[in-house]
C-alpha cells in the first residue's frame, strides 16, 4: 500500500475531498464573523452612546440620530479627565523609561556574563513572577503611608520600576547577541558600556521596542495600586478617575458621560496597538511560550 | 566558559598585563549594575511577603499606635466571616467555570483562524483588541449593556424573549462577570495557543491522513497531545489570574448581590481600605497566597504526568 505514490496520498489527505474542504473553510469564516461581532460590539455600542444625547441613550439604534461631538468637551469641562490623561501619561512614560533601562541592563548582564551568584540572582527574580501583587499591596501601602509617598506619582510609580517579566524578556533576546562580536569589541578598548550601549542596544532594538510598549500599556491600564495609593481627585489616573466618576454617577443621564470617559480611555490605545501590533503580538508570544 | 575564552584570546595576542584590569572592570560592571535591581527586588518584592505574614498575626489598625501579637486570631476571624467564606466559593467558581471557558473560548478561535488564509491577519487583529483595552473601561461598558434597561434586554425583547435581570441576579451575575473576563483574555489565549499549533509539523497529520484518521481522531491524538505544554502554561496563567479576580467584580457590580460575585482580593480591599483592617485583610491575603499556591503545584504535578505518555 505505501508504494511510490506517497506525494499523491499525501496530497489526497491534506485536502480530502475538495467540497468537504470548501464547506468546512465556508463555516470557519462564518463562524469567525459571528464571534467578530460578540468582540467588536462593545466598542460600537460605547461610541455610539458617547455621541448620543440623555434622550435617546436607550433608543436601540447604533447611529445616533445627530452626532453629539459636545459629549466630549463637556467630558473635559465637566471632569478632572484631563488631568488624569496627564496623571496617566507621565507615570506610563517614566515607568517605561525605568523599566527599559534596567531590564535591559539586567537582561544583558544575566544572558553575556558568568558571575558568582548569577542563578540565584535570575531565580529570585523569576520567582517574584510567582507572587500575586494583591500580597504586596498591603505591605507597600504601609512603605507608602511612612514615606510620605501616599498620594505622589512616585508612590503611584515605586513598585514598577523594573519589571521582571521584562527581565525574563530581555534575557532571551540577548542570548542571540552574538559573544565574539562584544569580545572583539572589548579587545579594540570599547568600555563596559560603550559596548552595550553602542553595539547590544542596536541589535536588540526592536525587543526593546516591545518592551517599551507592553510596558507602557501596562502601567496605563494598571488599578489596584494606583486606586489604592492616589486619594485626592487631582492625582487620579484614568482607571481610577473612571472608576470614580461612574460608580459617583447614580444618574442613568450619567451613562453618557461614562461612556464618552470609556471610548477617551480606550480608542488611543486601540490606535497605538494599530500600529504597534507586531512588536506587542511578539513580545507576547514569546515571553507567552518560553 | 567565557573568562576562558577571553583569557585565551588575551593570550593569543600576548597582552597578558590587559587580564587583571578588564577582569575587574567587567565584574565592577557587573554588580553595578546589578545592585538597584537586586535592592529593589528584595525590598519591593521579597520583604513585602514577610511583611504580610507579619502584619497578619497582629491586630493592625492604620490609627492606633500599637499593633499587639494576637496569633492566629485574625484568621480565625476571616473564617469567622461568612462573606469571606463566601468570597472563597466565589472564587472557586470564577476558576472552575471560567478557566476552561476561557481555554475553549481561545482554542476554538485559533483553530478556525488555522483553517482560513484570507483576512486571517484582520480577524486575529480585532479579537486581540480587547486585551490591550482598560480593564475599568470594559467593565462599565459591559455594565451599561446589561443593564435592566440596557441594549441586551431591548434585543431580548425585540426577539421575543423575557427580559434578563443579568448583573442583578444572584445566580446569574457571577457568570456575567466571567464572560466579560473572557472577552477579554481571549485574544491573548488565542495567541498562545496560535503559537503552539504552529510548532506541531505538518508531517504529523499528514500521517495521520495516511492512516485514515478523521479530523475528530487527529484533534483527539494529535493536537491536543501536542499541545499539552502550552495548555499547561495556560491552565496555570488562567488560574492564577481567576484566583486575582477583582476589576470586573468592583466596577460591574461592587461585589454584588447580596455577595454573589465578591472576590477574595475584593475582600482583601474592603478589609484593609475601607475597614482598615490591615491584619485581617494580611492574613486574607496568605490564604490567597496558599490558595494560588497549591492550586499551581497540583496543576503541574496532573498535567505533566499526562505529558509523559
Amino acid at each position: 500500500m505505501s508504494k511510490p505514490v506517497q506525494p499523491g496520498l499525501s496530497f489526497k489527505g491534506k485536502t480530502g475531498v475538495p467540497g468537504d474542504r470548501y464547506a468546512i473553510t465556508l463555516i470557519s469564516y462564518i463562524l469567525l464573523a459571528l464571534g467578530l461581532v460578540f468582540m467588536v460590539f462593545p466598542f460600537l455600542w460605547m461610541i455610539a452612546t458617547s455621541l448620543k444625547s440623555p434622550q435617546e441613550i436607550y433608543s436601540l439604534s447604533l447611529i445616533p440620530s445627530a452626532p453629539a461631538w459636545d459629549n466630549y468637551s463637556a467630558l473635559f469641562s465637566g471632569t478632572a479627565f484631563g488631568k488624569w490623561i496627564v496623571n496617566s501619561f507621565i507615570v506610563a512614560v517614566l515607568t517605561t523609561i525605568s523599566v527599559c533601562f534596567f531590564d535591559t541592563v539586567i537582561g544583558y548582564v544575566l544572558a553575556k556574563f558568568n558571575f558568582h551568584g548569577k542563578k540565584i540572582i535570575y531565580l529570585l527574580i523569576l520567582s517574584t513572577l510567582m507572587v500575586p501583587t494583591e500580597m504586596l499591596i498591603i505591605p507597600w501601602f504601609l512603605y507608602a503611608a511612612n514615606l510620605g509617598w501616599v498620594d505622589t506619582y512616585w508612590g503611584v510609580m515605586f513598585p514598577g520600576i523594573i519589571s521582571a517579566f521584562g527581565i525574563f524578556l530581555m534575557k532571551q533576546f540577548m542570548e542571540s547577541v552574538p559573544s565574539d562580536l562584544l569580545d572583539a569589541a572589548r579587545i579594540d578598548g570599547m568600555g563596559e558600556w560603550g559596548i552595550l550601549v553602542r553595539i547590544v542596544v542596536p541589535l536588540v532594538r526592536s525587543a526593546v521596542a516591545t518592551l517599551c510598549i507592553l510596558s507602557f500599556l501596562g502601567s496605563w491600564n494598571a488599578f489596584i495600586w494606583p486606586l489604592i495609593v492616589t486619594q485626592t481627585e487631582e492625582m487620579f489616573t484614568i482607571p481610577v478617575g473612571m472608576a470614580f466618576f461612574s460608580s459617583e454617577a447614580k444618574d442613568s443621564s450619567n451613562w453618557v458621560q461614562i461612556m464618552t470617559g470609556a471610548a477617551v480611555s480606550v480608542l488611543p490605545l486601540i490606535i497605538v496597538f494599530l500600529f504597534f501590533q507586531k512588536q506587542i503580538v511578539r513580545g507576547i508570544a514569546t515571553t507567552g511560550m518560553k | 566558559m567565557e573568562q576562558a575564552e577571553a583569557a585565551s584570546s588575551s593570550r593569543k595576542l600576548a597582552l597578558p598585563v590587559w587580564r587583571p584590569g578588564l577582569k575587574t572592570k567587567r565584574y565592577l560592571f557587573i554588580y553595578s549594575c546589578l545592585l538597584i535591581p537586586l535592592l529593589f527586588f528584595v525590598i519591593v518584592r521579597v520583604l513585602p511577603i514577610l511583611y504580610s505574614f507579619h502584619v497578619s498575626f497582629r491586630q493592625w489598625d492604620l490609627l492606633s499606635q500599637t499593633k499587639p501579637f494576637v496569633g492566629l486570631s485574625n484568621y480565625a476571624a476571616i473564617f469567622q466571616d461568612e462573606v469571606f467564606v463566601q468570597t472563597i466559593w466565589n472564587t472557586l467558581i470564577y476558576v472552575v467555570a471560567g478557566v476552561p471557558g476561557q481555554l475553549a473560548a481561545g482554542l476554538a478561535v485559533a483553530l478556525l483562524l488555522q483553517r482560513i488564509v484570507r483576512f486571517r491577519s484582520f480577524f486575529r487583529t480585532i479579537y486581540f483588541i480587547p486585551y490591550i483595552t482598560s480593564v475599568v473601561a470594559v467593565s462599565w461598558v459591559f455594565r451599561w449593556i446589561l443593564m435592566k434597561n440596557g441594549v441586551a434586554n431591548g434585543l431580548l425583547l425585540e426577539l421575543g424573549f423575557s427580559a434578563q435581570p443579568f448583573l442583578y441576579s444572584p445566580s446569574q451575575a457571577v457568570y456575567w462577570i466571567i464572560i466579560a473576563v473572557i472577552w477579554q483574555n481571549i485574544g491573548f489565549q488565542m495567541l498562545v495557543f496560535l503559537a503552539g499549533l504552529e510548532n506541531i509539523p505538518r508531517l504529523y497529520y499528514d500521517a495521520a491522513s495516511i492512516d485514515g484518521a478523521g479530523r475528530w481522531r487527529k484533534f483527539i491524538h494529535i493536537t491536543l497531545p501536542l499541545l499539552n505544554p502550552v495548555l499547561l502554561f495556560s491552565v496555570v496563567i488562567a488560574s492564577i489570574g481567576f484566583l486575582q479576580t477583582f476589576t470586573q467584580v468592583l466596577n460591574m457590580t461592587g461585589g454584588g448581590p447580596l455577595n454573589s460575585t465578591n472576590s477574595i482580593v475584593l475582600y482583601i480591599y474592603n478589609r484593609a481600605f475601607k475597614s482598615f483592617e490591615m491584619g485581617q485583610a494580611s492574613a486574607a491575603t496568605v490564604v490567597l497566597f496558599l490558595l494560588i499556591l497549591t492550586l499551581t503545584i497540583l496543576q503541574l504535578k496532573v498535567l505533566n504526568r499526562k505529558v509523559e505518555h
